[in-house]
Formats: C-alpha cells, structure tokens, sequence
C-alpha cells in the first residue's frame, strides 16, 4: 500500500499577486484604483493651490450678493436688487419651464409624425420623412438661431400697430398681438381674488408690512407665494372630476346588472363645469387684454420671442428622434397582431390606439427617457437667443460679474444632473408601470 | 460618466491656473506671438479688415505691445472675446492681454484679480434710439424694451439707471454687437444702450446712420482700457509703460514721420530715454533700449492711433473731448519716463 501524500501546500508568495490568475485580476483593479485616485487627488490639489495662488479660493458667498442685473422673464419676484442665489433660481425655472413645454409638444409631435410616417399615404409618408430628416440632420443650435431670426425679421415691431392705418393689427377679436418681441396673450385676472398666501415670509421686512390692515401684501413678501385662487381652482376642478367618475361608474354597475346604460352626459358635463364656472364667477374672472401703451403692449402675458423660439427649435428637433422612436415601437410589434385585431372586426384607428401603442410603448419609453434628458440638457443653448436659462444666469452674468468661474460651473453642474436624475426618476417609474410583466 | 465631466472641469481648472502662475513676459517671448484677446467685432476699436487683417484702436494697443517686446507688430494672434467670455479667457492665460475696451471697475481690479494698466478712452455709457421714435431724452424710456450685452458693466448701470429713475424697461440681452444690431434694426428693441464710443462705431456702419441718434444723457464712467492677470508685474508694467510710451508720444511731439529723426538724438532727455538714445529703461522692463520707438513706429503715438481709427474724419467720428491730452484740457496723461 502506498500513501497517498497531500499534495504539496502552497504558500502565498508576492509573486503570485502577478503571476496568479488568481490574484491577478484584483491586483490590476487594486493598482487602477489606486492610480486613478491619486490623480484625483492631484488635480485637486493642483486646482485648490493654483486658485489659492490667484487669491481666489473656492467660496460660495458671492451668492448672498446684490446680483444688480434685471432677468427679463421672471417667473417669481425678481428685481436688480435681489441676490445671486435668487437670479440662480429664476434662471432654473425658467429652464424647467422651457424644458417642460418642450418635452410636452415634442412628445406630441414625435408620436403624430412616428405614426403619420408608416401611413399608407404615400404624401403624408414622404412629407414626414423629410420633416424628420431635416430636423434630425442639422444642428439643434442652429434651428434655434434660424427660429429667432425669423421671429425678429418676420413679424410686425409693436411701432407698426399704431397709427390711424396700421400696417398691423391684433388678431382673435384683438386679443392676441404677434409681434416681433414676442406674442401678447390675454392673461386670467380676479377682481374679487382671494390672494396670496407668502412661503417663508420675513415678518421683519419693508415688503411684508401690509399697507394697510387687510391689504393685499406686496409681491416681494416671501420667498415665494401661492395663489390662493389657483389653489381653489384646482379643488373645485379636482372635485368635479371625481364626482362625474362616480356617475361613470354608477352607470357602468347599472349597466352590468340590467343591461341598459342610464344616459348621463349632461349629469356628468354638470358636476364638472357647474361648480367651476360657479367659483370663476364669484372670484370675478376676466380676461386681461394686451394693448399698445407707449413702446410695448401692456397687459396680457407675453411670451417673448427668445423663449418661442427656443420652445419651438427644441420641440421640433427632438420630435424628430421622438417620431423615429416611436415609428422603431409601432414596427416591432408584429404584424400578426394587426392581422389577428382585424380579424376581431377592430377598424385600423382603434387596431392602432388598442392593440399596438400599448405595446409599442414598452419598447419607445426607455429611448424616450435620454430623449427628454437630450432636451433639457440643449436648453442650455438658450443664451444663443438671449433666454435667461440657468446658464444664463448662474453660469453666465453671475459668472461673469463675481469672477467665480469654477464655483458657479460646478453648482451650475450639480443642478443639471439634479434635474436629470429626476426626470430619469420619474420616466423610469413610469416605464416600471407599463413595462411587460414577465414571469 | 458625470464624474469624468466633473474630473475634467477641474482638470481644466488645474491646468490653466497653473498656465498663469509663469512669467508672462517670458512665455510672450518664447511663443514668438503675443495673445491679445479683443472684441469680436466693433468697427474702429477691433475688427478685421476685407482683408481679414485686425484694425482699429483696441487692436492699435496690441500692435505696438507686439512691436516692443517681439519686433514684430504683426506677431499678434487676436482672440475673439464676447463681454461674457473675455474675463475667463484672461484668467485662464489664453490670452496674455486683454484689450477689448473693457470698463476699470473695483470689483474686477480687486475680486476678480486683473490688473488694468491704463486708460485708452474715457468713456460713457448712452443710449441710440431710431428718430422717429421721437425720444429725446432716456428719462423718456419708461417701458421700452432695451438691447443690451450681458456680462457687462452696461448691464449693471442700465439696472442701477432705471431704479433711480423709477421706471421700467425690458432687457433683451445679446451676446455680441452682431446680435444688437439685428434686432435693432428690426425693431425687436426700441434702443440699444453701450458705451457711447461703441454706439457711434456701430452707427457708422448702418446703411442710413443719420437715422439713429444717440441721446443725450451719458449715465455711467466708463474708462476703457487693456488688461492683465493680477500678479504678474513685470508684465504689468510692460503693457502699463507701452500704453504711457504712445502717449507720452503725442506729448512730446514724437510722430511716425519724424520718429527716425529724433532717435538719432535730440536735446530733450525724455525724448532721448523714451526713444532708447540716453539711460537704460528699455533694460530695467527686460526689452531692449528700442522697444518704445518700435511700439510707437508700430501705428503711430496715442493721437495717430486715434484719427487714424476713431477720429472725426473716420466713419466713427469720435471727437478727443476727454481723450485729448492733458495739456489740451484732457484727460490723457502720461507719468515721466525718468
């Protein structure tokens, strides 16, 4: 009988680090990371003490500071006088804003064309091709320049509505003045509102002492303000919503047990816009009418012209990738499916709006995702136009008058991936919602 | 891939503040080429000819500082600047001078750490308005919407003008002149506002300029002049005595036509030093004893550079008025060269 020996125990040596395949693999993850934070690190380093040098190390106090510049579109109060930080938040509402609206009509447009381009029309075919390869082929920067000089070029100064004989007039009962600074819309107006209600208001100010007692306080009064209307607007709307659910509902339990549907369109339409126009009236809704006062038209909201343009360059051109998207969605769904909702009786409008897009959207949202990333993340070419976005602001005239060049990028960084991340959220939320469940 | 972005922007940070911690002058030197960031485009204060070669008065600075410390007036590689991207151009050490008629504040001599070294036009800020719109004053502008570049002082006094008037107005910022234009022109804003200097430079090349005028009220100081990166002194003072060379010229009576003359020697020992003949300024700047003569042989003395570009018979048609120098009631004044 022979012993069978164990083989031999090897003990760790430091070559086996390298020459082990073993080990290998780690030694070279170990040393990459190792590498490369040191070169962070250095830069680092290299930056503080280089900005150090300069007398310029990294302070983010220029923020408290008088910004002493005027942002012509404000969405909250905003004057030359009020801090960095505040020009900061106005330029990133008025990014959110034109990214929103953008998304929105992109999305709109993108599934039209998308679907319009696998039409059996041949012309409707052909034009929405071109419209997709052209927006889709040039620079979005370039279609947004293109929009804001035909803007400017195009349409009528305010100068040319006056006179005896204009050479323009308003349009829609005159109530919507298109002009080359922008487009004058009417705006909604309460004469008997309930006002605002301030968000962190500093009692101690000049702007929250009210005038007089059981006046309306002065706009600047807080960080911000609600609107008490608009709040009330939206209980009465949500309200009337539900209300005609539940008559849809009754009439869907009715018509399970005796067979007949109870007609109930007008009930519905009631319990929805009653209560509303209702409230609108007693908070004495009107419209504000734009009219020509001096230089400009006052009154009405204006839409200036750098953010149409932007709206527009923006929207068309990410529609594009939107319609091709949406056009890739609709073709991978197979066509035996077509062909079986036909066989059903299904006319192709409701094939379309029951059978395919419901699946189609599994496949089109998560492109969709960086699509509407793609555009939020292009409204920061909005400066091309004179739009005061948040590079406008923060990355732009803050810059520009504080000197804080690496402070002002980096926080202008952090709060487009802020912004990013939760668009991304959100989308995959949705996309978690609607996504094939496999088992 | 955000980290990488944000791995960069440091990096460039990094690398480029490291860029202008080193001796200016030597690095102009080696290079052979001076950078000189300048407008990107302002008839008579810098803008490239049919041609495509730079001219006006700005871009007049940057050719005599080349002549003095490189030989060459030519060797100069101008760098188009936007009011919104010439400090971070300067800072960053792409460009080694900044002439681009940029306003002396505190704020940027102090907290953004450039040094100006001079003046070459006292400016101030005013208003172009189309005639018949019928203003004649800028009191009258309530409610007018403004054209007006970003990232300047402009900016800040329009704000700071209109507060202290209790009036209104609507911004409609522009990156370049280009840009105002445009929409002055179409209407998309009733009056355009810079330095008076700059509107009479874009007036001049509108089609029918007589249109246009340019209001009366001048609401702000704006001293124009180059600049560079606080810190670096020798530097400094190579642009801050170049600059007082071509002025002191016009003092003195040193001319391009007679400049050959008087360097062979002269009785007055100020001329003698500037033009490298008597003492050893040249030497205490590190430049040679003639680097005056040939900044001065480069375009002209401080007056020259001014008809030539800017003056009443050039389309601009800019009159001395504060520039003139000291001795004719203006402004213009060179320390001595001693």
């Amino acid at each position: 009988m022979t012993e069978l020996a164990d083989p031999p125990k090897e003990s760790f040596r430091l070559g086996m680090l390298i020459y082990d395949t073993r080990y290998r693999s780690l030694t070279i993850q170990v040393v990459a990371l190792i590498g490369f934070l040191v070169l962070v690190g250095w830069l680092i380093n290299n930056t503080a003490n280089n900005l150090a040098t300069l007398g310029k190390p990294i302070n983010f106090s220029f923020l408290n500071d008088t910004a002493g510049y005027d942002i012509n579109q404000r969405l909250l109060d905003y004057n030359s006088q009020s801090t960095h930080w505040r020009a900061a938040v106005m330029g990133l509402l008025n990014t959110l804003l034109v990214a929103f609206l953008g998304c929105v009509t992109a999305t709109i447009i993108g599934i039209v064309v998308g679907v319009l381009r696998l039409s059996n029309n041949w012309l409707v075919a052909r034009l929405m091709t071109i419209y997709v390869e052209t927006f889709r082929n040039v620079p979005v920067l370039l279609w947004i320049v293109f929009s804001m000089a035909l803007l400017i070029e195009t349409l009528p100064s305010p100068r040319d509505f006056r006179g005896d004989d204009p050479a323009a007039s308003m349009v829609l009962f005159d109530s919507v003045a298109i002009t080359n600074r922008g487009i004058y819309i009417p705006e909604p107006l309460f004469s008997r509102g309930f006002g605002d209600i301030p968000v962190f208001p500093d009692r101690s100010s000049e702007a929250c002492v009210a005038p007089e007692p059981g006046a309306l306080l002065n706009d600047s009064c807080g960080l911000f303000q609600i609107s008490l209307n608009l709040i009330a607007i939206l209980a009465v709307t949500g309200a009337g919503l539900w209300g005609s659910r539940r008559i849809r509902r009754r009439a869907d339990r009715i018509q399970a047990e005796t067979g007949d549907r109870p007609t109930t369109w007008y009930l519905r339409l009631g319990v929805a816009l009653v209560p509303l126009v209702g409230l609108l009236w007693a908070l004495g809704f009107h419209l504000g009418l734009p009219e020509l006062k001096g230089f400009n038209f006052v009154g009405g909201t204006h839409l200036r012209n750098s953010l149409i343009a932007l709206w527009f360059a923006l929207s068309l051109y990410t529609a594009s990738f939107i319609a091709e998207i949406v056009r890739g969605g609709i073709l991978a769904i197979s066509k035996g499916q077509t062909e079986a909702a036909a066989a059903l009786g299904l006319r192709p409008k409701r094939i379309m709006n029951l059978v395919i897009l419901p699946q189609a959207l599994r496949i089109i949202i998560p492109p969709l995702i960086s699509q509407y990333l793609n555009l939020t993340k292009n409204s920061s070419l909005a400066i091309a136009v004179g739009y005061m976005d948040l590079t406008g602001t923060l990355m732009g005239i803050t810059l520009n008058q504080s000197g804080r060049e690496l402070e002002a990028v980096l926080l202008g960084m952090l709060i487009y991936l802020g912004i990013s991340l939760s668009i991304s959220g959100v989308m995959n939320w949705y996309n978690n919602r609607v996504k094939l469940v496999e088992r | 891939m955000k980290k990488s972005v944000f791995v960069g922007a440091l990096a460039l940070a990094g690398l480029s503040a490291g860029v202008a911690a080193a001796g200016t002058l030597d690095d102009v030197k080696a290079r052979g080429k001076l950078n000189c960031g300048t407008n990107t485009g302002l008839v008579g204060f810098a803008a490239p000819d049919a041609n495509g070669e730079w001219k006006g008065f700005d871009v007049a600075v940057c050719r005599a500082l080349a002549a003095a410390v490189l030989g060459d007036a030519m060797a100069v590689e101008f760098v188009p600047t936007t009011g919104k991207t010439r400090f971070t151009a300067l800072a960053s050490g792409e460009i080694d001078v900044l002439a681009r008629n940029t306003t002396w504040t505190f704020t940027r001599d102090v907290d953004l750490k450039f040094d100006f070294v001079g003046v070459n036009y006292y400016d101030g800020q005013g208003f172009m308005v189309p005639k018949s719109l019928g203003v004649s004053s800028a009191k009258e502008l309530d409610g007018a919407t403004i054209c007006i570049q970003t990232g300047t002082t402009t900016e800040l006094n329009l704000a700071d003008f209109f507060r202290k008037n209790n009036i209104s107005y609507e911004p409609v910022p522009v990156e370049t002149d280009n840009e105002a234009q445009q929409q002055y022109l179409a209407g998309a804003c009733d009056a355009y506002t810079t330095d008076a200097s700059g509107l009479a430079a874009v007036r001049a090349t509108f089609e029918n300029p007589q249109d246009q005028i340019l209001l009366p009220e001048i609401i702000s100081k704006e001293p124009l002049g180059p600049l560079v990166r606080h810190g670096d002194n020798e530097w400094g003072d190579v642009v801050r005595w170049t600059l007082f060379a071509l002025v002191a010229a016009e003092e003195l009576g040193i001319t391009s036509a007679n400049i050959e003359e008087l360097s062979n020697g002269t009785d007055n020992p100020e001329i003698n030093r500037i033009l490298g003949t008597e003492g050893s300024l040249g030497e205490m700047l590190g430049l040679d004893p003639l680097w005056a003569k040939r900044a001065i042989s480069a375009g002209g003395n401080y007056g020259e550079l001014f008809e030539k570009n800017i003056g009443v018979n050039t389309p601009i048609g800019l009159a001395r008025g504060l520039n003139a120098q000291w001795t004719e009631g203006g402004l213009q004044y060179a320390p001595p060269f001693r």
